[in-house]
Parts: C-alpha cells; sequence; structure tokens
C-alpha cells in the first residue's frame, strides 16, 4: 500500500491553489521546511511569509492578511499552533471571523522521538471549543487535498490537521468530500467505528480482522470533528447499536467526546473510546507509540468487542 | 511637507475637545469603561482621524483608506467618538455603548461597527494584525498606510515584540505605530509595575524609525506624522508622552480612572471642565 505523508500532501496542494488563485498567502514559523510550506514558499516566494520562531504574531498577521481579503494559510508543529497561539486564533482570527486556515503538522503521539513536548494530544479539543471553527482531520493524501480545496473554499477560519509520518492512502481519487459530512467507507450491522485521521485505516483494518471472526463492523471517517455529521452519528447508532471512536488524540474533548455528546442526545447506545488515555506522549517511533498507546487495529477490535457486549447487556 | 497652519491645529483641539466630551458622556451613561487612556490618547487620535488619514466615512470598505488599528482596545470609546464625529456611524448611537445588543462592544469588534478595522482588546495583538495589514498593502501595490495604537503597559506583551521584529525585517515603511506612554496601568506606574522603558530605544533597537514627542502637543503630533510618512525602508515607531485622564483635572494622573466610569456628579464636572478648556 502507498504511504504519503499528510503534510507532504498538504505542501503540494498548497501550490497548486497557489497557481489557482491570487490571493492565497502562507505563512510559516520557520517550521516550513517540516510543515512542507517551503514549496509555496519556492513557487510562490511574494506571497510567503516566514514569521520566524513567533507563532502569536504569525496569528495576528494572518489575521490583518485576511481583514485585507486574502486566505491565509498559517503552519505550525500542532503543539504551537493551537496552544502557543490559542488565543490569537481565538481572538484575532476567530472571534473576528476571518479566512484563516491554520494548517498544523505533526499533530499527536506520531511526531515520534522528539518527545511529548512536541506531540499535541489536545489541538482538536482547544481548537473544537472555540466558536465558530471548523476542524478537519484527514485520514490520507488524497483527503488532504480535498480538505486543503475545501478550507480554501469555506468561508472562516478552519483548522486542519496533519500528520509527520508517511500514512496509508485508503482514498482513490474518485471520492468527493465536502466539510461537514463524513464518510462511511465500510458498512456493517454490529458495530460501527467513528475514526479520524490515520485511524481511520487502523479502523478498516480492525474491520477485515473482526469480519474474520463474523462480527460485521461500520466504519466512518469522521474527517470533519466541527461541525460534525450529527445525522451520520446517530443513524449509525440506531442502525448498529455500538458505537466506537478512533483517534490520535486524548479521548478528552476530541472525536470520542463530540460523538458522545451527539449520541447521549439522540440515540444513547454504548460508545468506547480509543485515543490517549489522558496521558501526554513521550519518546519512541510512531509505531511504538502507537501499539503503547493503544492505538492500532488489535485494539480497537477489543474496543469493538467490548462495545458490542455493552449493547447486549442493555 | 505639509504645512501645518495654525488654523489646522485650532481645529483639531476643537475636535479633541468633542472626543473627550463624548468619551465622558458616553462613559457615565454606560456605567463601566475606560476613561483614563480614552483620554490620554485623544489629541493622537484626533489628529490620526481629521488630519492625517485618508478615509471616506459615505464607504468605509473603500479599498485606498488608510488604516487604524486600536491596539488599546480598552480604548474604544475614544474610536467610537472618532467614528461618530466622522461620520461612520450615528452619535446618539455612542449612549448604547456596552449595553446588550449594542454595536458598540466593551471592546471594538470589527464585525459589527462599520469604520473598526480589526477586533481588538486582548493587549497585543493589534500590532500584529496591523503587520498582516501592512504586508497585505504591499501585496496589493496599495499606497494605504496602517497606524496602531498601543498602550505603554501593553507592550509588555510579547507578542508586541514579535511583531516588531518583523515589521522591521519586512521593511514595513506603511507602519506607523503610536504608543501612548502615559505611564500608568491597572496595578500602578509602568515602571513599576513591570518596566518597559526605555520605550524608544527599544524600537530603535528593533530598527525602527523612531521619534518621542509631547502626545498633547498638536504640532508635534502632526510634524512626527509628517515625518513619520516621508521615512522610508523602516516602520516608524512614535513615542507620544501623554497624562492619563488629560482634560479632566481630577482625573489625570489618577491610576483608578484606568478602568473607571464617571458618574452623573462627575460626568457634569467633567464636562464642565472641558468646555472651558
Amino acid at each position: 500500500m502507498e504511504k504519503i505523508a499528510t503534510r507532504d500532501a498538504y505542501g503540494q496542494a498548497l501550490v497548486k491553489l497557489g497557481h489557482l488563485h491570487e490571493n492565497v498567502v502562507v505563512l510559516d514559523a520557520d517550521l516550513s521546511k517540516s510543515t512542507k510550506t517551503s514549496e509555496f514558499g519556492t513557487t510562490f516566494p511574494h506571497r510567503f511569509f516566514n514569521m520566524g520562531i513567533a507563532e502569536q504574531n504569525m496569528m495576528g498577521t494572518a489575521a490583518g492578511l485576511a481583514a485585507m481579503g486574502k486566505v491565509v494559510f498559517a503552519s505550525s508543529f500542532a503543539v504551537f499552533a493551537t496552544g502557543r497561539a490559542w488565543e490569537q486564533v481565538r481572538n484575532s482570527i476567530a472571534y473576528a471571523g476571518l479566512n484563516v486556515k491554520i494548517a498544523a503538522s505533526h499533530a499527536g503521539i506520531t511526531v515520534g522521538e522528539d518527545g511529548g513536548s512536541h506531540q499535541s494530544v489536545e489541538d482538536i479539543a482547544l481548537m473544537r471549543a472555540i466558536p465558530g471553527m471548523k476542524v478537519l482531520v484527514p485520514a490520507d493524501a488524497v483527503a488532504t487535498e480535498k480538505l486543503v480545496m475545501a478550507a480554501y473554499r469555506e468561508p472562516g477560519p478552519v483548522y486542519l490537521r496533519l500528520g509527520r509520518p508517511a500514512v496509508p492512502v485508503i482514498y482513490g481519487p474518485g471520492w468527493d468530500m465536502s466539510i461537514g459530512q463524513g464518510i462511511e467507507i465500510r458498512q456493517g450491522k454490529d458495530a460501527t467505528i467513528i475514526a479520524c485521521g490515520i485511524m481511520v485505516y487502523h479502523a478498516l483494518e480492525a474491520a477485515k480482522i473482526l469480519a474474520g471472526a463474523g462480527l460485521e463492523v461500520s466504519v466512518v471517517d469522521m474527517f470533519t470533528v466541527k461541525p460534525l455529521d450529527e445525522d451520520m452519528i446517530c443513524r449509525k447508532a440506531r442502525e448498529t447499536g455500538a458505537l466506537v471512536t478512533a483517534e490520535e488524540h486524548s479521548i478528552i474533548g476530541g472525536l470520542g467526546g463530540a460523538v458522545c455528546e451527539v449520541v447521549s442526545g439522540c440515540c444513547p447506545v454504548p460508545v468506547v473510546r480509543v485515543g490517549i488515555q489522558d496521558l501526554f506522549g513521550q519518546s519512541g517511533t510512531p509505531d511504538e507509540l502507537m501499539e503503547y498507546y493503544g492505538l492500532t487495529a488489535k485494539h480497537l477490535v477489543e474496543a469493538v468487542e467490548k462495545a458490542v457486549r455493552l449493547k447486549k447487556k442493555t | 511637507m505639509r504645512e501645518i497652519s495654525q488654523q489646522a491645529v485650532t481645529e483639531l483641539k476643537e475636535r479633541a475637545r468633542s472626543l473627550r466630551c463624548e468619551v465622558i458622556k458616553m462613559l457615565g451613561k454606560a456605567g463601566s469603561g475606560h476613561t483614563g487612556g480614552s483620554l490620554s490618547a485623544a489629541d493622537v487620535v484626533a489628529c490620526l482621524y481629521f488630519w492625517e488619514m485618508r478615509l471616506d466615512n459615505a464607504n468605509p470598505g473603500w479599498p485606498e483608506r488608510d488604516r487604524f488599528v486600536l491596539s488599546k482596545g480598552h480604548a474604544a470609546p475614544l474610536l467610537y467618538a472618532a467614528l461618530a464625529e466622522k461620520g461612520f456611524i450615528p452619535k446618539e448611537e455612542l449612549q448604547s455603548l456596552r449595553r446588550l445588543g449594542s454595536r458598540l462592544q466593551g471592546h471594538p469588534d470589527m464585525r459589527k461597527v462599520p469604520g473598526v478595522e480589526a477586533s481588538t482588546g486582548s493587549l497585543g495583538q493589534g500590532i500584529a494584525w496591523a503587520v498582516g495589514m501592512a504586508l497585505a498593502g504591499r501585496l496589493d501595490a496599495k499606497d494605504y498606510r496602517v497606524y496602531t495604537l498601543l498602550g505603554d503597559g501593553e507592550i509588555q506583551e510579547g507578542e508586541v515584540w514579535e511583531a516588531v521584529m518583523a515589521a522591521a525585517h519586512y521593511r514595513l515603511d506603511n507602519l506607523v505605530a503610536i504608543v501612548d506612554y502615559n505611564g500608568l496601568q491597572i496595578d500602578g506606574a509602568v515602571d513599576k509595575v513591570m518596566s518597559p522603558l526605555p520605550i524608544a530605544a527599544k524600537f530603535e533597537a528593533f530598527g525602527w524609525n523612531t521619534q518621542e514627542i509631547d502626545g498633547h502637543d498638536f504640532q508635534q503630533i502632526m510634524q512626527s506624522l509628517e515625518a513619520a510618512r516621508g521615512h522610508k525602508g523602516r516602520p516608524s515607531a512614535i513615542v507620544a508622552r501623554t497624562v492619563k485622564g488629560k482634560g479632566v483635572s481630577f482625573m489625570e494622573n489618577g491610576v483608578d480612572w484606568h478602568g473607571k466610569a464617571p458618574n452623573t456628579e462627575q460626568v457634569e464636572r467633567a464636562l464642565a471642565e472641558l468646555a472651558v478648556n
């Protein structure tokens, strides 16, 4: 299976976008080679500004540019873009409803060896809490390109969560993606895994394993964590009676929390949340960390089995 | 150089007096808000709105307009007074300051008020915003200028110096930052709370064209704006020495008036003083 990092896909999509639209401006905070905005910078040097290691000013500058009609993509590592500059994102960008796309790479524990200080496990929660902020978590390179284009078209602030390592490409080019709609990639009647980001791949792997054991599991790619596809979630809750959420993020405040908020109101069914269990990350290879923090297909299989057991009890 | 006539100065003084009166009235009506820092910056803002900046009240979104970012967003009453005086909003509306449903929020909201260029109030953010606007002006090959007004306490924020560094790095000579150096912040004297002094030397060290003026001397304010306009290749900083609460004797240099509104009796006394001066 072909593997491409979502940050690489982002860098390429930005260049395409730059060719298409003169009003695209890109900012980075001295991580352009890592976030892959450097390709845009090379192609469109006059529309690329390196703001140095100063994320707060980068977000404020992005606001000023957007207020003047630019569509600004501002990039850094997720932990800095959403944490260091959270209040600038809130007040300068979101409160003013400005057209800034915060495209943050190196999200989650798959940052790897750099360790816990650089692994954002709470960025989705931080961004999701801001009124009007849209939160997109692409699963692969194809989804990333489509969501970069969608983010450009979407008025107002958008958070786009990207990863460091190469991840399997699960989508063919024919998939259509629009903000706010989950995609049911695989259908099944016994339970539903609602996943985002790299966990979509692991969810599909888990579904294959479970099929061998006689459980038919639906897999939904919830690439828009906000605004959430509530109809899809409630429908899958009714149809399958058990949900598992899967995210490379804390189980607090991210996709799992968001799904629970929805089903509690429309169709309360057991929800088992797979994610990082209120912990910081640490150094290690991405694969080691995914295993250590319980984010592989094997763990999802166990979670689905648990959810199905809970369903039978109720 | 534009000529600075005595008549222009006299007119600006009258504008500033009018802004101060409106600030007092609207804060008295609102019952809360930031009086001292609105009064200290009134002369600078009068010069910006009625002499320096290119604006069109009939077309707040005019692409060629100069931009003003009130980085010290708590001086919103002063900005609203200027916008009303300039005709962007009706003068009667000033009395709705801080009321539920009002466009005139406690701190400026660009989504609500025509003529407000940036939603500010969280300190340190406006100047970063102004850097973005100045960059956009250059990208679009526009000759508009960007002005931002900062508090002297505000420059304790780290983001200010990130923005100051970026403005110099990108040689934004279309950007002017004015520091309302009234010497007081909520908890006391700025140099006692957390000294940002010397202010001008810091801007200078970051690569800015820097001037220090008396922020209540109209000739000096106008000349400094004119000098900034003529300076190429670097952003300009104007450190304006001011008096907090300027124009109302019992408010001047009173730290308590940072975030306090006058009561009815104080409004009357203040307006009486402003009528004479």
